[in-house]
């Protein structure tokens, strides 16, 4: 699989991915530049976390202009996954490729801490490995990761099979408490209607390295190697 | 390259100045004479401000170099040394450096939380990347007064949000500090923020000029109005009157911080970088300066070619202005498209303001016109800049903390209240309410996230290396006793850094205290300087360099606790070496290594529960502290502990506390029936550090203790859950959990 990450002025979480597709699970990985139109022919595109262009307006509303977003966008209407992390899922809402959109967490502060996550479908590309029983401990890190979507919309996420994660306490339970920012329906993660393109707010990439003691992000980068491959 | 005589005249003739403008701009009537006889005539305005902002106590250290040069700088890891860089440089073996250092931003933050503490992050974040090395780790260290003050409340969220946006954004992780409460710190709250590096042996860039001819750039943002003087209102006491000094404060840009980071980097490695350096306090003339001194070269600067934010700024103001996210790069001649592309690339500004010569003087020109012509090294520290012997005098206080006797505090019968006085004091419990606003896990490479340890251990990425960092001082100590106090937080230091299973090797150190013409503020200073020395001399920790923040005072409120705040590095050459503070499992018998004493002195419990202030600092001895550290070392390389937390504030009954919270565990201890019980479970005598140890691991770790000087004692083993002191239940550790993980946010709200 040869990954594409791209890189925004203000992402800060793209050395971490390329870290993990290339050291932790041996795949071919390019940076996009943002000022760039090429896509080097990559199967999967990764849009990092960060504050691209400082996010001093709404997270994500600048960078769906890039450049390379124009051939994202392209890739992804014409069947290419696209992922989006944190940030990276921000621009996806804001390129109109995800459905709803990352308000302010309810408390108005920046939250980085672990959270607990459960798949909701195993018909996806970073789901497929997981159990629908698993609980995993992934990190969150965002001011803007309320996710919000009005009631049709929720509807057709619900009926449709595109809610991928919502929080959950350590049991799995999906609890008000367990809802670390607000997120409509504890919602944590969602895919188009098409199952091509993915954004979550938790950070798989900061729970994939022994070292750091968590390894509960990789049955999804496990998931996604399964069927890019495949 | 002189200016010719015509120039010369004008320039005389120029907006002359006069004593009275000197003391308005903070010198001092002898500076003023200083000034007239190195230029050989009266200074004009622009001159008179570069010399007031050069000579502020700030940029100087006037009233600090003479003590602080007795500090220990040398060591064999040391590959740039205090005073030779923007921070210091350690090597960490295999080609891998670390640069490292702490400042504050004390003054502007008690201004303006919010941008004051941003501005700090951002300024410790460039000295690193300004010699070529990326960030990889933040901590920083704040003192406040009452939490439950409003005031108070103001200022912590607005530091603390300061520090996450941008931190944050810039995407550096902050993966350590301190916070600590005390009503001195009411009208000077104290933001200290430090960063560490990594960089390649060999791939570093210095902060000179050389090479007559070379172009000089600005570079990443434009320079404004704000932070003029920021400098020189740092070197003095906060009044009513110190509202005027808002426009002294900068305001802060993660993103073009992040742009320039990379940019930097990446001209670095062009191979056409002379010199780099950032620009903070005092701006363009301090780095023209410090870098033309550097270098032994001049430099002539055409003011007007500076990207400007506003329009028709006066030359003092684009000098001394303290804009963010700048930098000024001194590039061999002929390289300047290679440069000039990087900067492209990232969409910075990057502009020539003029060229190196070698006059060895600092030539500024608006339009043509020469409005500034000073010699550079007269400005700098260790060239021209004054240096003062201050005066200093033992305050009556410390010999009435001395005659402090425990036989005349009664030991309280209840003790679990005073256990829950504790667990519920600001200064013990959780500050997770300060931390989970911070990115700590940007850059995967902190790897206490998930196993908390007594410091921080950051893994360098492609190495088998961590470096370990943390910043400690207990004030209260140091006002209790400076010298030993002193002592004390380096030895905390090294202790922190020893439990996770690193190697101390360095500090760096951030210096706040009140008014250095105050005899008795002078004597907490020298004293901490003395103790500091002692026991880096002992740890061969050198120190590397950092910052000096004195008139940390009020008119009104008298000084803040003298505080000398130490960020200690210390590396892990293997990070399988990496030690946990937490207990792992239900059995598993719990030890103190070091020296159980009849101590409340200076306490937690002391302070806050009999509210008590007269004490001298508390036990400590710093060879048997030193042996101590040596013998933990061994117990963790020797596989023989599951465990190691140290014993600081609130006691034992602390430690054992936290030990047990993250497993949700508990213990079972009796207490030393020599030692009085409150003194056992809450006095914070040094050198004293919770183990725990699997049984069949037990008589492996007696024999390797009894083969060491270092007294040990068993106090018992880890329960499931519940907290027992000889036999009487302390509680469980949920509620206690509960209870710890939420003062903060019952006093500060969600």
């Amino acid at each position: 699989m040869k990954v594409g990450v791209v890189v925004f002025p203000g992402s800060n979480c793209d050395q971490d991915l390329i870290y993990v597709f290339d050291k932790i699970l041996g795949q071919e990985v390019v940076p996009l530049w943002h000022k760039d139109h090429d896509l080097q022919n990559v199967d999967f595109i990764a849009l990092p976390g960060g504050f691209s262009f400082g996010d001093y307006l709404r997270s994500g509303a600048i960078a769906r202009f890039s450049p390379i977003m124009q051939e994202v966008i392209a890739f992804a209407n014409k069947g290419g996954y696209v992922m989006g992390i944190c940030n990276g899922f921000q621009i996806l809402t804001e390129a109109g490729l995800l459905p709803g959109g990352l308000l302010h967490n309810t408390n108005r502060k920046f939250i980085c801490k672990n959270v607990y996550l459960k798949a909701q479908t195993q018909n996806s590309l970073v789901t497929s490995a997981i159990a629908s029983n698993q609980v995993l401990n992934i990190p969150i890190a965002h001011g803007e990761g309320n996710f919000y979507a009005h009631a049709d919309e929720l509807k057709r996420l619900n009926d449709n099979d595109q809610v991928l994660f919502r929080y959950c306490d350590a049991a799995g339970n999906i609890t008000e408490e367990a809802n670390p920012n607000g997120s409509i329906e504890n919602i944590a993660g969602v895919c188009n209607a098409s199952r091509n393109v993915f954004g979550m707010m938790p950070h798989p990439e900061r729970a994939a390295d022994a070292i750091l003691g968590n390894q509960d992000g990789l049955p999804l980068f496990e998931s996604i190697l399964k069927m890019v491959n495949a | 390259m002189r200016p010719n005589s015509n120039i010369r005249i004008k320039l005389e003739n120029n907006n002359l100045t006069t004593l009275e403008t000197a003391k308005d701009l903070g010198l001092r009537p002898e500076e003023f004479e200083k000034i007239k006889e190195i230029l050989g005539r009266t200074p004009n305005f622009t001159e008179l401000s570069i010399f007031s902002v050069m000579w502020s106590e700030h940029c100087s250290y006037k009233n600090s170099i003479t003590w602080l040069k007795t500090l220990p700088k040398d060591g064999p890891r040391m590959l740039a040394k205090a005073g030779e860089e923007n921070a210091g440089m350690v090597d960490l073996g295999d080609g891998i450096a670390c640069v490292f250092k702490i400042e504050s931003h004390n003054h502007p933050s008690a201004l303006e939380p919010y941008q004051g503490a941003a501005t700090g992050v951002g300024g410790i974040n460039r000295d690193i990347f300004t010699m070529g090395a990326r960030p990889i780790a933040q901590l920083n260290s704040l003192r406040f007064g009452d939490p439950n003050h409003p005031k108070t409340q103001w200022l912590i969220k607005g530091v603390v949000k300061g520090i996450g946006d941008y931190g944050n954004a810039f995407g550096i992780p902050t993966v350590g500090g301190e916070v600590f409460f005390d009503e001195c710190y009411h009208v000077n709250p104290l933001v200290n923020a430090m960063s560490a590096g990594i960089v390649k042996v060999g791939e570093t860039v210095s902060a000179t000029s050389h090479g007559v001819g070379n172009p000089v750039y600005i570079v990443g943002s434009a320079t404004g109005k704000d932070g003029i003087n920021g400098a020189a209102f740092a070197s003095k006491d906060i009044t009513e009157d110190s509202v005027n000094d808002l426009p002294a404060v900068q305001v802060g840009d993660p993103f073009q911080e992040k742009l320039l980071l990379e940019a930097s980097l990446e001209v670095i490695k062009t191979g056409a970088v002379v010199g780099m350096q950032d620009m903070g306090a005092a701006g363009i003339i301090c780095s023209n300066s410090e870098m033309s001194a550097k270098g032994e070269h001049g430099m002539r600067i055409d003011l007007d070619k500076v990207p400007t934010r506003q329009q028709n700024m006066l030359p003092f103001e684009i000098l001394l202005s303290e804009s963010q996210e700048r930098m000024l790069i001194v590039v061999e001649k002929g390289k300047e498209a290679l440069v000039e592309a990087v900067f492209e690339k990232w969409d910075l500004n990057c502009a020539i303001i003029g060229e190196v010569t070698d006059t060895k003087r600092l030539q500024y020109f608006m339009n043509g016109e020469l409005v500034a012509d000073v010699p550079a090294d007269d400005l700098v520290l260790g060239g021209g800049a004054p240096v003062y012997q201050r005066e200093y005098k033992e305050p009556a206080y410390y010999q009435e903390f001395q005659k402090f006797n425990i036989h005349d505090v009664k030991e309280p019968e209840d003790l679990k209240a005073v256990a829950q006085h504790l667990t519920n004091h600001p200064n013990i419990a959780s500050k997770r309410w300060v931390t989970n606003q911070y990115d700590s896990m940007v850059g995967t490479a902190n790897m206490v996230t998930n196993k908390p340890s007594d410091a921080a251990v950051v893994s360098v990425k492609d190495t088998n290396k961590a470096i370990v960092l943390t910043v400690d001082c207990n004030s209260r100590y140091v006002n209790a006793d400076p010298q030993k106090g002193c002592a004390i937080a380096v030895a905390e230091a090294a202790r922190n850094i020893t439990c996770a299973g690193g190697e101390p090797v360095a500090i760096t150190n951030c210096l706040n205290f009140g008014n250095p013409y105050v005899p008795e503020v002078y004597w907490q200073f020298v004293g901490a300087i003395k103790g500091m020395g002692e026991a880096c001399t002992k740890f061969e920790t050198p120190v590397t360099g950092g910052n000096v923040s004195f008139y940390n005072q009020s008119s009104d409120e008298g000084p803040v606790f003298p505080t000398p705040t130490i960020g200690m590095l210390g590396v892990m050459d293997d990070i399988n070496n990496m030690m946990t503070l937490d207990f792992k499992q239900e059995g598993d018998l719990i030890y103190l290594v070091g020296e159980s004493v009849n101590d409340i002195a200076s306490s937690q419990y002391l302070a806050s529960y009999h509210k008590i202030a007269a004490s001298p600092a508390p036990y400590f001895d710093l060879d048997k502290e030193y042996e101590t550290h040596q013998v933990i070392k061994q117990l963790i390389s020797n596989k023989l502990i599951q465990s190691a937390h140290d014993v600081a504030d609130g006691g034992l009954y602390i430690a054992l506390l936290e030990a047990s919270m993250p497993n949700q565990l508990g213990f079972n201890i009796n207490s030393d029936s020599e030692i009085r019980k409150d003194a056992f479970l809450f006095g914070e005598a040094q050198g004293r550090i919770v183990v725990s140890v699997k049984p069949e691991e037990q008589e492996a770790f007696v024999e390797f203790m009894a083969t060491t000087e270092t007294e040990f004692s068993l106090l018992g083993h880890v329960t499931g859950g519940s907290l027992l002191v000889d036999d009487e239940s302390f509680g469980s550790v949920q509620d206690a959990k509960s209870t710890y993980d939420n003062v903060l946010h019952n006093i500060l709200g969600e």
